[in-house]
């Protein structure tokens, strides 16, 4: 018990140091990359939908599961599709002499 | 022996969401967190799955694929979506979290109590708590955004409000400690339940009094809020990867929550219990002052005797779609040789972060993306600044007027550049309900339209002007 609090505090110590360096530019995608990273809840709900429990336990376990999941997908695949947005001027090559 | 190996496999994937983190303070590696976080992810899944304890498959696997099928929708909504969509995952993510805590105490209830220690139950009903409000705090804040017609987008306040949830507050603190000191009495599942509903309708009141302009701080708090659901689940369940992962996700929620309080002046209570915009809107100046007006063609000969030009967004760039043509017109400006640079309000938008988005969607190179601390210097230097669906974060009420509700909020100083032009859709004042005194100023003058309209008008005069041979 003393151990996952341990764990909690020096996480929370390393995510501030980390997330506080992180790029203004990129605050949007940050938080739709920490919302997938977050949704790793869905090894809580693969136990809670795959264990030998009554179906009333499992269903439960199976929407949390589906829920995550949305995230995970959701998360990192628009994260990805808003950091191949930001280039530089060199590569958008778009200074147009006409 | 399997115990052992998901246990690296967790350490490795804890590692990575901390790499994934880490890559994201630059542009150019940024994208390499994504790769991080997506091997951090399976690996997680994989070794879990493969868990011995794990032996229905089918359900996982119906689910898996129902969360692609929503997933993969989700990831391609339009970019002034995306603080809608955002909100939307944080309440998946509550109900994730939410769901397993209220899976979790039936079983161990139906296992005997001696399971139900308290340190357990307190872990347990703030996973519970913590989801459950975040999923219908969410569920609003994805309403007001996406201005759904039975959400209020105003703030919605009555007498007694905050002693009204601050005593909802102590009912569920008691039955909360009721419930953990009394984890397997035969009342205890009807108190469970009952902690859940008030969870539920927490949500609901912690954001109906919240206006449009703090969404950016909500959604922020709410992603706070998802994460630390998450690490309850990781103590609920024994899981150091779930602690992990949340800790990062609930700091990043509370570094943003409180950068965006910073660029509004406000502390996070204010912003909570405030009720932002609806007391104090008598105040506005009224109507006695008169705003100059431009035309299109006046504009575009100013902007191209310009040297230097700064362009500051806000909301109504998103809400009118206008990215792409304000692209257009920074293309003709650079094409003449004028210095051309956005100046960015931390909470301009209604997500942190959310005019860098759009205006990369448009090609624009981050590099000429400047932050309001950064520019703010510069401006006097300025010879035109062009205020695109900006409103607050460019009002000089901010640094002068005491009685103004936005006193004392950092701003984009576009009232010291040599002139400005501020493009706005109608004459009402801006999402605070606040008058602009920018737009009384000497050296402003208003071009009234769609920004969209306004902006493709302004590139088609430039265009025009010379484009002959």
């Amino acid at each position: 018990m003393i151990a996952t609090l341990y764990v909690f505090v020096l996480a929370s110590f390393i995510g501030l140091g980390v997330v506080r360096r992180v790029s203004r530019l990129l605050h949007t995608p940050l938080m739709s990359i920490t919302n997938a990273l977050s949704a790793i809840s869905v090894v809580g709900a693969i136990l809670v939908a795959g264990g030998d429990y009554p179906p009333r336990i499992r269903v439960l376990g199976a929407i949390a599961l589906f829920a995550s999941m949305t995230n995970i997908v959701s998360g990192f695949l628009i994260t990805d599709r808003m950091l191949k947005m930001f280039k530089t001027d060199d590569k958008s090559g778009g200074r147009g002499r006409t | 022996m399997m115990y052992g190996v998901s246990q690296i496999g967790y350490l490795v994937a804890s590692a990575l969401f901390i790499f994934a983190l880490h890559w994201m303070n630059s542009p150019t590696t940024a994208r390499k967190a994504v790769y991080a976080g997506v091997a951090g992810t399976a690996l997680a899944i994989v070794v879990t799955w493969a868990e011995p304890s794990v032996i229905h498959h089918l359900w996982i696997i119906v689910a898996i694929v129902a969360g692609f099928i929503v997933g993969v929708p989700l990831s391609r909504v339009p970019l002034t979506a995306v603080p809608q969509r955002t909100a939307l995952s944080h309440a998946f993510g509550g109900a994730a979290a939410g769901l397993v805590g209220t899976a979790e105490y039936y079983l161990r209830l139906s296992e005997g109590p001696e399971h139900l220690t308290p340190f357990w139950m307190v872990a347990l009903i703030a996973e519970v708590i913590l989801g459950f409000l975040t999923v219908t705090g969410s569920l609003m804040a994805a309403g007001k955004l996406q201005e759904v017609k039975w959400v209020p987008q105003r703030p919605v306040t009555y007498p007694l409000q905050n002693v009204t949830n601050l005593l909802l507050f102590g009912i569920t603190l008691a039955l909360a400690t009721a419930l953990t000191l009394h984890p397997a009495a035969a009342w205890a599942p009807v108190i469970f339940a009952v902690i859940v509903a008030l969870a539920l309708l927490f949500g609901v009141l912690l954001i109906i009094p919240i206006g449009g302009a703090d969404m950016p701080t909500v959604i922020a708090i709410l992603n706070s809020y998802a994460g630390l659901s998450a690490v309850a689940m990781g103590f609920v369940l024994d899981n150091k990867l779930l602690i992990t992962a949340g800790a990062l996700d609930g700091s990043s929620g509370l570094i943003l929550a409180i950068i965006m309080c910073k660029a509004m002046n406000r502390s996070f209570t204010n912003v909570l219990f405030g009720a932002f915009g609806q007391v104090k809107q008598a105040e506005a100046i009224g109507g006695d002052k008169v705003y100059k007006s431009e035309t299109i063609e006046g504009a575009a000969q100013a902007l191209e005797q310009a040297s230097s030009v700064v362009i500051v967004p806000g909301y109504g760039m998103a809400v009118a779609q206008a990215q792409h043509k304000v692209r257009e017109l920074y293309d003709q400006l650079k094409k003449r040789g004028i210095t051309v640079k956005f100046a960015i309000h931390p909470v301009a938008g209604r997500m942190p972060g959310h005019m860098n988005v759009l205006l990369a969607e448009a090609d624009i190179p981050y590099t000429d993306l400047i932050e309001m601390d950064d520019i703010n210097p510069d401006m006097p230097q300025v010879d035109v600044a062009l205020v695109v669906g900006a409103n607050d974060v460019v009002n000089p009420a901010a640094r002068s007027d005491k009685g103004s509700p936005i006193y004392g909020m950092p701003i984009i100083d576009a009232d010291k550049a040599r002139s400005v032009f501020a493009i706005k859709r109608s004459k009402n004042p801006g999402f605070a309900g606040i008058d602009n005194q920018l737009y009384f100023s000497d050296r402003t003058w208003m071009l009234f339209g769609d920004a969209k309209g306004v902006i493709g008008e302004l590139v088609k005069q430039l265009a025009g002007g010379s484009g002959m041979h």
